[in-house]
């Protein structure tokens, strides 16, 4: 095909010298691909050409137009998510290579509407909202490829975030069917809402062979460590509901309950800890005389009395996050936005990204069992931390929780860490709210260490054109003993200066106006470090005995300080 | 004709390209633009399309689920199922483990006696001894809340000398096993050859492992911990520093990697090893191997053997460790191996290639500021990977290795312990440490949960946090002597330290055998004065951790100190700037006495000191904290015995967490004088027992903390301008001048 167009290209000037039998071959293998061309042509590009007539052209893509795949009863269906996977047993790094911006390179399956052989899908809600922005997000990102032989991780477009809406076994077929399955290797599936009735079990229940789960809602008996991520659940109220910051601080509850759905044993058990401890609790319950949907989620009632959820987290030091049939909770993402600090009761739960956030610092994880004594371990826990602990709460749903597209990059950017950890991002840097990074000293020579004398030091000497106070300097420093190294810096490209201006240089060089001009250098610097880093001190360091009233031949250094 | 069909052919030709640029590349082009201009996104790829649908929430607003299951299943119920059905390899501590053996008296470990006949390895015994000396042992079965076993279990390779036979029944036969509930096992070395599993050979029941080499596959996470392999030389206590004495900018070193052990040729474990002369360049690169270990290893060498070999006996492991930056760890038949502590006691950054390796204590240290984990699939890449890494960045992976040596492994003493606090950790839950205590200077050892988990409390972390310690201090001044006449020091000392802008309150710490004196026989003062009666009036009782206690520094004192508010005031500032460290007024120091064999102390005035003694000083409260709880009560009952040496053992505590010496501050010059003619301290001074006890102390003291840990300095801090030809009125502290 690719030859008979570049003959074609050169036919003029080849075809007088072949024979008419050949012309007329050639002329009609042209025509030929001509119309091969045109018809394919009209078969790509058709139905957009008409659509790019209209205003919004490309983005009224509807997920009704992806393609239908229906999937054979017979279609196999993949292994049971194997428990001792881990990184270096289910993950084909060699897929990853070495790359020197240390990136992952993600793949995205297009969007398919898998069905089942009597044509019903196996999901039913289909593509969510929240899996919808998450894809994009990703695909938005630096980690997204479109090139599949390229991609280290690749995510399907298979929506199981609730595992309510799935049908198993099907989803498990389709899964299965993806043209780069193979034995789910790095695959990665996104799950917040795993199990179902009765027993609810903590991760998905799809069978899904090697493939990495980002779950939310892992126990510690089914999360592999290293291997799967734990993620949060994500709450919709975050994009509904704007809260503003709110400085750290007491507020007017200390203890606040808000969930709806808690078993009726821990109910009872706040309710004790409510009648033993009066204003400082405030224990609420979803509003019997709305009506469901939204409104009922905004609201909690307390006897009769109506509260404004989730505004009302904002009012309270401690917020309750109580397992209920899940062990994961949207609440929590709620409590972390309002700044209250999460009182976090789900026996064996592994927290969300556990695996770089330090949850000590913004959480408080109480035994299911110690319910009970709730009120006095946190009665316990000094006020500065109480807030430490709310302004780390804030921060951590900014940064990892507030969106779906925040909780994907997160997500990747803990694998990516595994692949390259070399290149792994740091526990400050995970870890530190800005306000933190800004004002806190992170020395890059944090060992306390006391250098030997023995290496001694290199001095270094500036010099412009004071040749004669170099010497000086020359002289007396090389009497030092510890000096190693003398290095003369010569900061004059002309190189004889004029004579008779040393001296003015000495005299005139601390006039009014070489001050000046340093402490512009000193604003503008500090404009430039955003806040000012020098340090006032009232001390400064002197030998032991300086001044002393003692022997001068004893003393170290008897020198200093002597006129 | 022919002239006609040229024309024709041409004509076709170019509505042919003319065709192919409409339909190939002129269509998609603007509306690719089009929607790339609209949304923002700016890559050329085909990305995740933008669906125009109204798309379903993934979770319905309503969790009608919950509500069902709430219905059916009691969460007490499901607790008690969970704790009955994950056992053996699925243990967790909240199915095999029992704390409620904890909540009564604490995290308390009971070592079984040691039965007549039975042989213990010279490690187990260091192990055992050290969980004995430490402060969570008891002797009483009934109050413990983790058991350790007599019986070695260290060596579990059949084929060792070490090994103990009829472990199985041994420990079955423990009155106390109770299917290995609360227990822990220490373990370095499982299986045998040719496939060394991690079996030991026992039913451990329920018992938590503390396992060198142990793979991820059999770590339970949050139950067994996983240990250092350390060899029988391992000191018991103390241990050698790290070798790194100073840095060096930029950090390179003669070799990038280096690496010099045997090669198994076969079985397993060798691929790696057999691989490594891929990457071997002998320049910066040196990866040598040797056939030569077992005794026929003639009958199994490869073609290569010969040639390594002679490239193996040209270098010297010593000399390649300490002058490489990166240092190879490979796994040897089983995954951990001897060469990962000793590159990070050289300052050699780890490079781990061992996939599958649970790291030692991998559940606290973030192994990454310390290490470079590599992966044995592509140890080809392994030279790139390292000599991208930013000089930045090796400097700081070589100064963690030396921190975490120094913090949890020179001893088997810090990995015992280091062992038992994580366990701990898990104990207390809520009130454990944080990452950040276990990951910085100076460690998770130094840092006791009991006191707070909060950060800001600590010496340690106020400029990792951007914050400032508390700007006042509370004074604790020690009175031993009845009050008897106004004139007294005591009373003056209370008003020129009240007077200090700093002061939050002063407390009184009466450990004088008369009763309290009348409340009104104490000055009035604008801070309030708290009296406190000490307990069983002994030395140690000056450094409790009083809850009346509230800000972050303490001014310590003896009721003899004569000190004026503008020294106080000076100190206090000082202080702000080093507030993991003592500053004070009366230097003292050490030396090491070559006749006697053993450290001398020496108040003589010297040009150096590395001790500044509790009489004057500011420190961090959290040391009250550490003094009571961290140190054995061997020595401060010996502290309380003598009543002496409170301030030596206070010096030796504060230099072993920070690494660093106190810091003495300029005092008024008759502040000695005044000392010693004090007529009740005079008597305790010019005793000559008094300084005799006092050598004896820092010779104890100095064996228990397994080295010496005070260090030497020469500086002193003065105020700015101190003595300085200027005008006394242009210095914010010059009545220190003034004699």
């Amino acid at each position: 095909m690719c030859a008979s167009v570049k003959y074609g290209s050169r036919g003029p000037a080849l075809i007088p010298r072949m024979k008419t039998k050949h012309r007329i071959y050639y002329i009609t293998l042209f025509s030929v691909v001509l119309l091969g061309l045109i018809a394919t042509g009209m078969f790509q590009f058709w139905p957009h050409s008409i659509e790019s007539s209209a205003e919004w052209s490309l983005d009224r893509r509807s997920v009704h137009d992806a393609p239908l795949v229906r999937i054979p009863m017979s279609s196999p269906i993949p292994e049971r998510g194997d428990l001792s996977c881990r990184m270096h047993t289910c993950f084909d790094v060699y897929r990853c290579g070495y790359n020197p911006k240390n990136k992952i390179k993600v793949y995205i399956y297009p969007l398919q509407r898998f069905v089942d052989e009597v044509g019903v899908p196996i999901s039913s809600t289909g593509l969510s909202r929240e899996y919808n922005d998450l894809l994009s997000a990703i695909s938005d990102s630096d980690f997204y490829t479109d090139d599949v032989s390229r991609a280290c991780l690749f995510i399907p477009s298979i929506d199981v975030l609730n595992q309510n809406s799935l049908r198993i076994r099907e989803t498990a077929q389709a899964l299965a069917m993806l043209p780069r399955w193979d034995k789910g290797m790095n695959h990665l599936l996104f799950n917040m809402l795993p199990g179902g009735p009765p027993d609810y079990n903590t991760a998905l229940d799809v069978p899904r062979d090697r493939a990495l789960l980002a779950g939310g809602g892992f126990s510690t008996w089914t999360y592999r460590q290293g291997y799967d991520v734990s993620i949060p659940v994500y709450s919709p109220l975050s994009a509904e509901v704007d809260l503003p910051e709110r400085q750290p601080g007491p507020r007017r509850y200390f203890i606040l309950s808000s969930q709806t759905a808690i078993h009726r044993e821990y109910r009872v058990e706040l309710e004790r800890l409510k009648e033993e401890n009066g204003e400082a609790l405030l224990l609420l319950d979803k509003c019997s005389n709305l009506s469901q949907g939204l409104a009922s989620v905004r609201k909690r009632c307390y006897k009769g009395q109506v509260y404004d959820y989730p505004q009302i987290l904002q009012e309270s030091s401690f917020c309750v996050v109580l397992r209920g049939a899940r062990l994961g909770q949207a609440t929590l993402s709620d409590v972390l936005q309002a700044g209250c600090v999460p009182v976090i009761m789900a026996d064996s739960y592994i927290l969300p990204f556990s695996e770089v956030l330090d949850w000590k610092r913004a959480s408080v994880v109480i035994p299911e069992e110690k319910l009970p004594e709730m009120y006095t371990i946190l009665k316990s826990i000094p006020h500065r931390q109480v807030e430490e602990m709310q302004r780390q709460a804030r921060w951590f749903w900014e940064a990892y929780f507030s969106s779906m597209k925040a909780i994907g990059m997160t997500t990747l950017q803990i694998i990516n860490d595994r692949i390259y950890p070399y290149a792994a991002r740091t526990y400050e840097e995970w870890n530190n709210p800005p306000v933190v990074k800004w004002t806190s000293v992170n020395s890059p020579l944090f060992l306390p260490l006391i250098p030997p004398r023995s290496p001694g030091f290199t001095a270094v000497v500036l010099t412009y054109d004071r040749i004669e106070s170099l010497f000086r300097v020359i002289t007396e420093i090389s009497k030092v003993p510890s000096l190693a190294k003398l290095l003369v810096v010569w900061n004059n490209q002309n190189k004889s200066p004029p004579e008779g201006y040393k001296c003015s240089m000495i005299s005139e060089g601390l006039t009014s106006f070489f001050f000046l001009s340093r402490s512009e250098c000193i604003n503008k610097f500090a404009s430039v470090f955003g806040t000012m880093p020098l340090k006032v001190v009232e001390h400064r360091a002197d030998p032991v005995l300086y001044k002393d009233d003692f022997p001068e031949k004893l003393k170290s250094f008897p020198n200093i300080g002597s006129l | 004709m022919q002239a006609k069909k040229r024309y024709l052919i041409s004509l076709l030709t170019g509505a042919f390209l003319v065709l192919l640029f409409y339909f190939g590349g002129g269509v998609p082009g603007p509306a690719a633009t089009g929607s790339r201009s609209r949304h923002g996104y700016s890559r050329p790829e085909q990305p995740w399309p933008h669906f125009s649908d109204p798309l379903q929430h993934f979770s319905p607003w309503d969790h009608s689920d919950t509500e069902e299951y709430n219905v059916h299943i009691s969460p007490r119920q499901k607790r008690d199922v969970n704790s009955s059905v994950y056992k053996g390899k699925k243990c967790r501590m909240q199915s095999c483990f029992d704390f409620s053996l904890c909540q009564r008296n604490g995290f308390k470990v009971y070592v079984y006696p040691q039965q007549k006949g039975e042989k213990i390895s010279e490690s187990y015994q260091n192990i055992l001894s050290t969980i004995e000396g430490s402060r969570f042992y008891t002797s009483d079965p009934g109050q413990a809340c983790l058991f350790v076993l007599s019986l070695d279990t260290l060596d579990r390779d059949q084929l060792s000398p070490q090994y103990v036979h009829n472990l199985k029944t041994k420990v079955q036969s423990l009155p106390l096993w109770n299917n290995g509930r609360n227990h822990l096992i220490f373990n370095l070395y499982s299986g045998t050859w040719p496939d060394y599993t991690e079996d030991l050979g026992v039913d451990i029941g329920q018992a938590m492992l503390a396992k060198a080499s142990i793979s991820t596959e059999n770590f339970r996470p949050n139950f067994d911990v996983s240990i250092p392999l350390f060899s029988k030389e391992h000191p018991r206590t103390g241990g050698d520093r790290g070798y790194l004495k100073y840095n060096t900018i930029p950090p390179f070193r003669k070799y990038m990697l280096v690496f010099k052990g045997k090669r198994y040729l076969t079985g397993i474990g060798s691929d790696t090893r057999n691989a490594l002369y891929h990457v071997h360049n002998a320049e910066d690169v040196v990866l040598l191997t040797t056939c030569k270990h077992g005794k026929d290893w003639q009958k199994h060498k490869d073609a290569r053997c010969d040639k390594d070999n002679a490239e193996y006996d040209k270098y010297d492991y010593r000399e390649m460790l300490h002058n490489s930056t990166f240092c190879l760890v490979p796994r040897g038949r089983r995954l951990g191996s001897f060469r990962f502590l000793e590159a990070l006691q050289a300052a050699c950054v780890p490079v781990m290639l061992s996939n599958g390796w649970e790291l030692p204590f991998s559940e606290v240290i973030d192994w990454n500021t310390a290490a470079v984990i590599g992966d044995e699939r592509l140890l080809l890449q392994i030279p790139s990977t390292v000599h991208s890494i930013h000089q930045d960045k090796i400097l700081a992976l070589r100064q963690q290795t030396q921190f975490l040596w120094e913090a949890y492994f020179s001893s088997v003493e810090k990995i015992v312990l280091t062992t038992l606090e994580i366990i701990q950790d898990r104990v207390l839950q809520q009130t454990s440490r944080s990452n950040l205590m276990w990951n910085s200077h100076p460690g998770g050892l130094f840092t006791l949960p009991q006191y707070s988990s909060y950060l800001g409390d600590f010496p340690f972390f106020y400029s990792k946090l951007g914050i400032k310690p508390n700007p006042k201090f509370t004074a604790v001044i020690h009175a031993v002597t009845p009050l008897v006449s106004q004139s007294q020091p005591i009373l003056k000392l209370l008003v020129s330290v009240a007077r200090s802008q700093y002061c939050a309150q002063i407390i009184v710490l009466w450990n004088c055998d008369k009763p309290l004196p009348a409340k009104h026989r104490w000055p009035a003062t604008s801070v309030p004065i708290i009296v406190i009666e000490g307990e069983n009036k002994v030395m140690s009782s000056r450094f409790q951790p009083y809850d009346s206690i509230i800000s972050d520094a303490v001014l310590s004192l003896d009721e003899d100190t004569v000190l004026s508010t503008t020294e106080v005031d000076f100190a206090f500032t000082v202080w702000q700037s080093f507030p993991e460290r003592i500053v004070g007024y009366p230097a003292r120091s050490h030396f090491w006495d070559n006749n006697k064999e053993r450290w001398g102390y020496t108040s003589k005035w010297t040009n150096d000191y590395s001790m500044v003694l509790t009489g004057a000083a500011i420190y961090h409260r959290y040391y009250h904290s550490l003094y009571t709880n961290f140190l054995p009560n061997s020595l401060k009952s010996m502290v309380d015995q003598l009543a002496n040496c409170e301030d030596i053992l206070m010096n030796f505590l504060v230099s072993a967490v920070t690494k660093l010496p106190p810091i003495k501050v300029t005092q008024k010059k008759q502040y000695k004088e005044t000392m010693m003619a004090q007529s009740s301290r005079a008597s305790r001074w010019a005793d000559p027992d008094h300084f005799a006890q006092r050598q004896t102390c820092m010779n104890k003291f100095a064996s228990w903390f397994g080295g010496m840990p005070l260090v030497h300095s020469q500086m002193r801090l003065d105020p700015v301008l101190f003595k300085d030809q200027v005008s006394i009125l242009r210095k914010k502290y010059r009545e220190i001048e003034r004699l």
